[in-house]
């Protein structure tokens, strides 16, 4: 995983609420095996006519957020299935970034496993950047998640909250597994114990 | 009460947290125990590509159960898949199995099934077990009081390798249902009330225990059914205390403990239910009586009403967003403000998937479907949960209820909850469907998804429309 570093880009703006992964990344590119190449098909039946043009009308095709990483979004974002091809979508379409109020907490977890920082903050404060991009389109946030801050031209920069193993994680680009593996002497141990409590799920 | 002996107290979940707990060091997440990894073929493949390119291996692979579910067709089994992807994606999931040496149930076995209906018939969960699986259905199994719960692909492999999960503990929120449901009300009916109540969001960060007498009265088929549908209203995992029910339905099947195990086991069990007192963190409190047959209108399932209700007009909302939501929703699913529920046309309907694919849904479907005809320009299909299903459903001339009013009887599998394998509406079709999400596009592009009970869809099969079941 590459290493989470402070970056200025564009902001994107999506006000809609209960964004679910069905749209993010519709149910007909699940079947491929990989972990890449999912970018092309994110929020695909909102992004394209059927004839496979762009959708003039969605607000990712606006000329002004091409080449953004920061997604600003409505509340419970990631809402529904579970299926990690949701932040693979949104990572290799090229967000590292999201800002809501709020996110569905497998989407939530499952972002931090693909170098995606899910920011929250307060409705007031999202009404206050949803309107600075709206008035601005193509407007660049800075994102230093070293110092938990992000900072705008419009003077609507905040700190945000984040959990400070997850953060560890998301700046230096650790595996998870591996770090888990470093308790490797305990999982043992309490597999051992586990065996003597509940022999019949191990018969 | 004294502090101490207050703070003594647990919850259900604290409990199955509390004895799960492999590492719990400050500076890092809580690292927990997983008795039990159950699989299918959509979000596995790439955990085994990175278990394969790190060099790992499968910790425990006694411990995973895997199907596959969501591509398999509903008919036509013989043949080859037709989608050259699909195919792929089951022949990956034959071959992982077989390299790692885990228990498949392949299309061509008597157990396959949907993952979610295929597991508990195995007796493979228990109360008081961590259980995951690369699905947020995986829910279900805390209606046998396992702490049950949806991951990503990642956490898969992290699972496959570690047997462990680092996870932030869940708030506790207590759903209480009092008294009883009214005839053909039904668990589903209590998921959607409660979905509606709550809102999609309303159980984010919250475990669910459901208690109450209208709980209790619920059979193992009634509680998978409402656990199954904790996620739709945010929360990850939902629970119901083990009971006798619980036991007895346990008893005897294959991955169930059996002789002196059973007693060790069972008297486990019964150390597992919340202490009395115990605290949680929300509180919500729902009467059965109050719940009609739920129908969905929008493309959220928190957007729902009872059957003898009207399609809600946007200006009814005073929150922004959900009177934003609701104009969108009503715009997508092409209904006017005011509509009663009952006078809402369908085209299709579907009954099957992991929220209500068992033996019962059939059983009370087939009761409103005897002796009726599909509506003419209806679709009705019918998709046993698993094989099994199938055949006790056969056992009992089911089948022939359904066939003989015009359905089709189909092979199991996840089929139009999701339509992954070519079951699925065109742009604008309307369906009845016993499944549990309708979000746009999910059964299909444009196709517009009504969620309701099984006995609610038989009903709307036959009259073309939604009808108060409470009323034939």
């Amino acid at each position: 995983m590459e290493p989470y570093k402070k970056h200025e880009s564009i902001a994107a703006l999506m006000d809609r609420s209960n964004v679910d992964t069905d749209q993010i990344i519709p149910k007909q590119f699940l079947k491929k095996v990989e972990r890449s190449g999912f970018g092309v098909h994110l929020f695909h039946d909102w992004r394209f006519n059927d004839d496979g043009s762009d959708n003039p009308e969605f607000e990712l095709n606006k000329p002004a957020f091409k080449g953004s990483k920061i997604l600003v979004v409505g509340d419970n974002f990631g809402c529904g299935s579970s299926r990690e091809h949701a932040p693979w979508a949104i990572a290799d379409y090229g967000f590292n970034t999201i800002v809501s109020t709020s996110y569905a907490d497998i989407f939530y977890n499952n972002c931090f496993k693909n170098g995606i920082l899910p920011i929250k903050v307060s409705k007031e404060q999202l009404d206050k950047l949803m309107a600075e991009i709206a008035a601005n389109e193509g407007v660049c946030f800075t994102v230093d998640l070293e110092n938990q801050q992000v900072t705008t031209p419009g003077g609507n920069g905040f700190s945000f909250e984040i959990d400070p193993f997850r953060k560890e994680n998301l700046l230096n680009g650790l595996d998870d597994i591996g770090l888990t593996l470093k308790h490797a002497d305990k999982i043992d141990q309490y597999e051992q114990q586990h065996k003597q409590n509940f022999p019949w799920l191990w018969a | 009460m004294h502090a101490l002996e207050y703070a003594m107290k647990k919850t259900m979940y604290e409990k199955i947290w509390d004895s799960h707990l492999v590492v719990d060091e400050a500076g890092q997440a809580p690292l927990l125990y997983v008795d039990r990894h159950l699989m299918h073929e959509v979000t596995s493949p790439q955990a085994f590509e990175g278990l394969r390119m790190s060099g790992r291996k499968v910790r425990n692979p006694h411990s995973i159960l895997a199907t596959m579910d969501h591509c398999v067709p509903t008919k036509n089994r013989n043949l080859p898949i037709a989608d050259p992807i699909a195919k792929k994606q089951i022949e990956t999931m034959a071959e992982n199995c077989r390299e790692n040496g885990l228990n498949l149930y392949d299309m061509k076995n008597p157990n396959n099934g949907v993952i979610h209906v295929v597991v508990p018939e195995h007796g493979f969960v228990h109360p008081g077990m961590v259980v995951v699986c690369g699905d947020s259905h995986t829910a279900t199994h805390g209606a046998f009081g396992a702490l049950a719960f949806g991951i990503g692909t990642s956490e898969v492999e992290h699972v496959m390798a570690t047997q462990t999960l680092p996870q932030k503990k869940s708030k506790t929120m207590q759903v209480v249902v009092n008294g009883n449901l009214s005839k053909y009300a039904s668990a589903k009916d209590i998921a959607l009330a409660i979905t509606g109540k709550i809102g999609t969001a309303g159980g984010t960060g919250y475990v669910i225990e459901y208690t109450g007498s209208a709980i209790r009265e619920l059979s193992m088929e009634g509680r998978m059914t409402l656990c199954n549908m904790a996620i739709e209203a945010g929360a990850r995992a939902g629970l119901v205390s083990p009971d006798e029910k619980t036991y007895e339905y346990l008893k005897g099947r294959e991955f169930a403990p059996s002789g002196a195990a059973w007693d060790q086991a069972l008297a486990y069990w019964k150390t597992l239910p919340s202490d009395e007192g115990a605290v949680f963190d929300a509180t919500v409190v729902i009467e059965a009586a109050d719940i009609a047959p739920q129908v969905s209108w929008g493309t959220s399932p928190e957007q729902v009403a009872g059957v003898d209700s009207l399609v809600p007009a946007p200006e009814s909302f005073t929150d922004e967003t959900k009177r934003k939501a609701c104009e969108s929703a009503l715009a997508y699913m092409g209904l006017t403000p005011n509509t009663p529920i009952t006078d809402i046309k369908v085209d299709y309907v579907f009954i099957g998937s992991c929220t209500n694919g068992r033996i019962e849904d059939f059983r009370i479907a087939a009761e409103v479907a005897k002796g009726t005809k599909v509506a003419e320009g209806v679709t009705a299909i019918a998709v046993p949960g698993s094989y099994h299903v199938k055949q006790q459903a056969e056992a009992e001339g089911l089948d022939k209820i359904f066939t003989d009013a015009g359905w089709e009887w189909r092979e199991p599998g996840c089929s139009m909850c999701l339509a992954m394998n070519g079951d699925e509406l065109t742009q604008g079709q309307r369906c009845a469907s016993t499944s549990n999400r309708n979000f746009e596009g999910r059964q299909g592009k444009g196709g517009r998804t009504h969620l309701v009970s099984p006995a609610m869809a038989a009903a709307a099969a036959a009259a073309g429309h939604f009808v108060d079941i409470r009323k034939l």
